[in-house]
């Protein structure tokens, strides 16, 4: 019972921070049909902004209120930022070339902002545990379990609810499908999808630097841990279905499960057995388990 | 299929290409630098297969699963079965990258575009995950390789830069001969029409799953090679997702016009490395996401179309 307890708690800890990074990519792909292997760097840098400002903060004894409006902060400045620069000066020359290239492209710049990185924090680990240490633990079921990793399991809830009211109940939702759905009648009918795209990026974006931003406190922030992440979102979204929202929810919550099941109890198939399962869904399903269905065209 | 390979221009360039880096290498250039051609060469090798892949507009993002495969069968057959004959080394890490290919790509043969190169992807993690946490294959750490030998003698540095030059150009004249063929012509088609090609009567898969299973080998010989050159195999910078990244990303850097344009790049792609890792520490990561999207934006026939302005050997058109 209690390895069940501390399974199932560890999985959907997990699942939740998987699930606020996937997303961004998983809406990124869906609208723009790009793959961003600079997604990494996004979480990179929101992790990075989050903790200095966290150390800094936590280091002159303000109200830990602001912990977490340092967050949210870090993360719509990294996306607002980088999302920008990136989408208005290089994917948006690029949308009418292959889609490896545009792969390849956004592989070149992960490299250029994990180095970035390097420049503008230094090299050593940040560790910003004061949101951490503020909430303090809780006993459940036997099991010691930090309360701050807890409220992650929240946020992401949060956050699939405003996507979903975002996507179903809003005029800007409607006009992202009908531009997922065939992106030239779109622009036919008079919606700017050159606009559109650029918020797209934006907030995927956004919500990639907020997972990163919102681990930061529970681990030790260093050079190149964002690495195992990009591999990692994309298992998520694979096994989903590459561009839907239930699909990345549906992913993160299988690969944290197994995961923490697999650390638990066979360690040395920890990694082996996410990418088994991303194998076996593309093989078997190769759009992915919650993959929205494909318009037909002529 | 190897008729009159040798007096084709192509294969004439590309020995004489070889010779001179193995030349450079072994007798005027400093260690350092000449380490850079060694494993430049190998390397160009798995760049080669990528590039036979990308003719038929397929790209794999986990090439390093067979890079990786050669490379492990190479330290596997070390350590249980004593072998380090440089020879019977070369062909375990072919023969075992060979397979593998064979086997997956009945499943992989079906897939294209992203989904094929999301596909190689899991298999080259899923080597990965097994490779990285299991003990009694180093985990991280990898397992380190004794040097090569020939017929039981000692091959040394140089010898083994011969042997890589020797296996580069068998694998430069079968790859010719290979894309000269009508079934190397056919996967040119089979990029332009699928369908079109089956109503020739030519099978799509098969073509495709041959196509695969070459370039698997040709992957697989370089991580032997590779292996053998570095003398240490690690699941980090052989097997990881970034790895096959950086192979790709010196396919398209050298440019897909030519079966030499592999080994110009990766030895070019060596240098690159070295060098900025030599003089900016810190920023060698930049420098070469920087000069792959300078690649993407302004040279997109590779480094490839350079020498194409300049070839001295053009022939005119008739």
């Amino acid at each position: 019972m209690q390895f069940l307890i501390t399974v199932l708690l560890d999985g959907l800890i997990y699942a939740s921070y998987l699930f606020i990074v996937s997303l961004g990519l998983t809406i990124t792909f869906g609208v723009m049909k790009i793959l961003n292997v600079a997604h990494g760097g996004f979480f990179a840098w929101g992790a990075y902004l989050a903790s200095i400002s966290i150390i800094y903060l936590g280091d002159n004894e303000y109200n830990s209120f602001l912990y977490y409006f340092a967050i949210f902060l870090s993360a719509i400045i990294v996306g607002l930022f980088f999302g920008y620069i990136i989408e208005r000066f290089i994917l948006r020359k690029m949308y009418n070339e292959d889609i490896h290239l545009i792969v390849l492209a956004t592989f070149g710049l992960f490299w250029i902002l994990e180095d970035l990185i390097l420049h503008v924090f230094g090299v050593d680990p940040l560790m910003p545990y004061y949101p951490a240490m503020e909430l303090g633990g809780i006993e459940l079921g036997g099991i010691f379990q930090g309360v701050y990793s807890l409220t992650l399991a929240g946020l992401a809830i949060i956050v699939a609810f405003i996507c979903w009211y975002f996507l179903k109940k809003t005029k800007y939702g409607k006009v992202l499908q009908s531009v997922i759905f065939d992106r030239e009648v779109s622009v036919s009918m008079g919606i700017n999808v050159t606009k559109v795209y650029l918020i797209t990026f934006i907030i995927g974006g956004m919500l990639g630097a907020l997972g990163g931003a919102y681990i930061a406190p529970t681990i030790s922030v260093s050079p190149g841990f964002a690495i195992d992440v990009v591999v990692m979102s994309f298992a998520v979204v694979v096994i989903g279905g590459m561009g839907s929202v239930p699909g990345a929810l549906i992913g993160s919550l299988i690969v944290g499960l197994v995961r923490a099941f697999a650390v638990h109890q066979a360690p040395i198939l920890e990694l082996f057995i996410i990418y088994a399962i991303m194998a076996i869904v593309l093989i078997i399903k190769p759009e992915g388990l919650f993959a929205p269905p494909k318009p037909r065209k002529i | 299929m190897f008729k009159g390979i040798l007096k084709e221009q192509t294969i004439q360039v590309g020995i004489g290409f070889v010779f001179i880096v193995v030349l450079l290498g072994t007798f005027i250039l400093p260690e350092w630098m000449s380490n850079n051609f060694m494993y430049g060469l190998s390397r160009g090798l798995a760049v080669l297969g990528l590039m036979i892949l990308w003719r038929t507009n397929l790209v794999s993002f986990g090439h390093a699963l067979y890079y990786g495969f050669g490379a492990y069968a190479v330290a596997m057959a070390q350590k249980y079965l004593g072998v380090t004959d440089v020879f019977l080394r070369i062909i375990i890490a072919i023969t075992a990258a060979g397979i593998l290919g064979f086997v997956l790509g009945f499943i992989l043969r079906r897939y294209r575009e992203i989904f094929f190169a999301m596909l190689s992807l899991a298999f080259s993690m899923v080597l990965y995950g097994l490779l990285a946490k299991a003990e009694f294959l180093g985990s991280t750490d990898g397992m380190s390789i004794s040097p090569s030998t020939m017929f039981g003698f000692e091959l040394g540095r140089f010898g083994l830069f011969y042997f890589i030059g020797f296996v580069v150009i068998l694998s430069l004249i079968f790859a010719h001969a290979y894309l000269r063929s009508s079934l190397g012509h056919l996967t040119t088609a089979i990029m332009d029409n699928e369908i079109r090609v089956e109503y020739l009567g030519y099978s799509v898969e098969k073509a495709i799953h041959i196509k695969y299973v070459i370039s698997a080998c040709l992957a697989g010989g370089a991580g032997g090679l590779m292996a053998a050159a570095l003398g240490q195999v690690d699941p980090d910078s052989m097997v990881l997702w970034s790895v096959s990244g950086e192979l790709v990303f010196v396919t398209i850097m050298a440019g897909l016009g030519n079966i030499l344009a592999p080994f110009v790049g990766a030895i070019f792609f060596e240098f690159i490395r070295t060098y900025a890792y030599e003089f900016a520490p810190q920023a060698w990561q930049m420098i070469i996401g920087g000069t792959l999207l300078a690649i993407i934006f302004f040279l997109p026939g590779g480094l490839w179309s350079l020498f194409q302005k300049i070839n001295p050997f053009k022939k005119e058109k008739k």
